[in-house]
């Protein structure tokens, strides 16, 4: 334990492993709740789509030299409407077009970088994230969002529940689903383009998806389970940067490897569970 | 003046006419049987009453300070809502949300009306209970409790009883009856059973693509296709 607690020490002594900290949390804060409406509505491969699109931005900003959040947000909140509206108009199937356009991105994003710096250990970080991307107004700018897509999740909470659970009767009753069926589509891209830089491009995408998945073995309401996936999210990506930096490994990669330790633990107990029960 | 009054109402999707030529009326504390068979247009009536899609002719208008959104709706269920981890108090919770609009949470006064929904469909004892847990006729009766928090006048149930045993769907329809003839809440069923329909019903709208009747069910059983539907269904 006190090792731990030295090694924590040691890692909040350097100012990019603070900012780090400090953003990462919020992020994982935000994707673990965002996550629980997009698992159950079956919109969870959304957050891939838009990571890799937000690849492809950020490697085009790189090139144009602008700084990459002006780059990526725009791009990847436009990216959300375009994938709603095609999962709307039927004309092609919503798992198929989160696939088109994911590919899609990352292809881009890989020819830009061939023509320009090659594949370097630039483009490494971009894919699979790197804890020195954040400069200090970045740090900023990320907290505020973050903050603010915490709040309009508290804010909408009943909302966001009524149309994930029944858009049948939440539009019957005058609910405007479309409209915040955006809301979560935009909170998820203001998310990813976030956390995409530290937890790189190809992994964001799963900080929503396990800590849904976990807490959905374990919990049986609504609201626990969003209690407990935001639990989940944080503890998860604390437990991951302490590997990360204690072992020199790459903080997605480890952030992602310690949730799939515990949704494997949250899944044996509920079979654990179940089995007992009946 | 009537709660809902259609005329001359006609419904299409995309171009396509589905039905056509609806001219009936419901008046507070009816209890409204739709019945017809698959492709008559009764769901599509149903979307109309609700207001997912505008009539493509006519009107459909509401009265005696019914509010559209003021409906309480009970849809068919979808596979996704089978596996949802949320408890029934939740779920009855959420049918609270259009008298709330953009305020956030629920009030005290949401929680309790709530509660009394829950006492009055009999659930009390599984409310903490998850969703998915629940048998066919326990989840009918937590969407019922939803649908009437959301509304003081009326439900429209499509298809209640659908996927449930006998036993469960008898049970299923006394409770509906019993918050006609009790609390006086109009209903509006849209219904396969139309023998389930002719016994509890006051009132018939049979359907095929246009309204083939429209009136009291002992009008009904005395016309020819009431007859027919009738004898059919038994």
């Amino acid at each position: 334990m006190t090792a731990i607690y030295e090694l924590f020490n040691e890692m909040i002594r350097f100012t990019f492993m603070q900012r780090a900290l400090a953003v990462g949390v919020l992020v994982s804060l935000c994707a673990a709740l965002l996550g629980v409406n997009l698992v159950l509505k079956r919109y969870a491969m959304i957050g891939t789509g838009l990571s890799h699109v937000g690849f492809a931005a950020m490697a085009i900003a790189g090139v144009i030299d602008i700084a990459p959040l002006t780059m990526t947000m725009p791009v990847v909140v436009g990216t959300a409407f375009l994938l709603l509206r095609l999962n709307e108009s039927n004309k092609i199937n919503g798992d198929s077009a989160v696939a088109l356009i994911s590919t899609s991105g990352l292809a881009i994003g890989i020819i830009v970088l061939s023509l320009t710096t090659g594949i370097t250990l630039h483009v490494c970080n971009i894919m699979f994230g790197s804890i020195f991307a954040m400069t200090q107004a970045d740090m900023y700018v990320s907290i505020g969002l973050s903050i603010v897509v915490v709040g309009l999740f508290i804010l909408f909470y009943k909302q966001l529940f009524a149309v994930t659970y029944d858009e049948d009767f939440a539009r019957a009753t005058g609910v405007k689903v479309e409209m915040y069926k955006s809301l979560l589509a935009v909170l998820t891209a203001v998310t990813m383009v976030l956390g995409m830089r530290m937890m790189g491009a190809l992994l964001i995408a799963s900080l929503t998806l396990f800590p849904a998945l976990s807490a959905m073995r374990a919990c049986k309401r609504f609201l626990s389970v969003v209690i407990t996936a935001a639990i989940i999210g944080v503890v998860c990506f604390f437990i991951g940067m302490l590997i990360s930096f204690g072992l020199d490994l790459p903080p997605g990669a480890s952030v992602v490897s310690v949730n799939l330790v515990i949704f494997i633990i949250f899944s044996i107990a509920g079979l654990i569970r179940r089995g007992g029960v009946a | 003046m009537a709660l809902i009054t259609c005329k001359n109402a006609a419904f299409a999707y995309e171009a396509q006419t589905v039905v056509q030529g609806l001219n009936f009326d419901v008046q507070s504390g009816d209890y409204l049987c739709v019945v017809g068979e698959n492709g008559s247009g009764k769901s599509t009536l149903m979307k109309g009453i609700l207001g997912l899609i505008n009539p493509k002719e006519g009107e459909i208008s509401f009265g005696d300070g019914l509010q559209q959104q003021q409906i309480g709706y009970l849809p068919q269920q979808n596979s996704a809502q089978k596996n949802f981890p949320a408890s029934v108090y939740e779920v009855v919770l959420s049918g609270r949300l259009n008298s709330r609009g953009l305020l956030p949470f629920y009030s005290r006064h949401d929680r309790q009306i709530v509660a009394e929904n829950i006492e009055k469909l009999g659930i009390v004892s599984i409310k903490d209970k998850s969703f998915r847990e629940l048998s066919g006729g326990q989840q009918q009766r937590a969407l019922l409790a939803r649908a009437l928090c959301a509304t003081k006048k009326a439900l429209l149930l499509d298809e209640p009883a659908a996927g449930l045993d006998p036993l469960v769907t008898s049970e299923l329809y006394a409770v509906i009856k019993s918050l006609s003839a009790e609390s006086g809440i109009t209903i509006i069923m849209i219904s396969h059973d139309i023998r389930a329909a002719t016994e509890y019903a006051s009132h018939i709208l049979h359907l095929q693509n246009k309204q083939l009747f429209f009136g009291r069910t002992d009008e009904y059983l005395q016309t020819d296709t009431g007859k027919l539907f009738s004898a059919g269904g038994q």
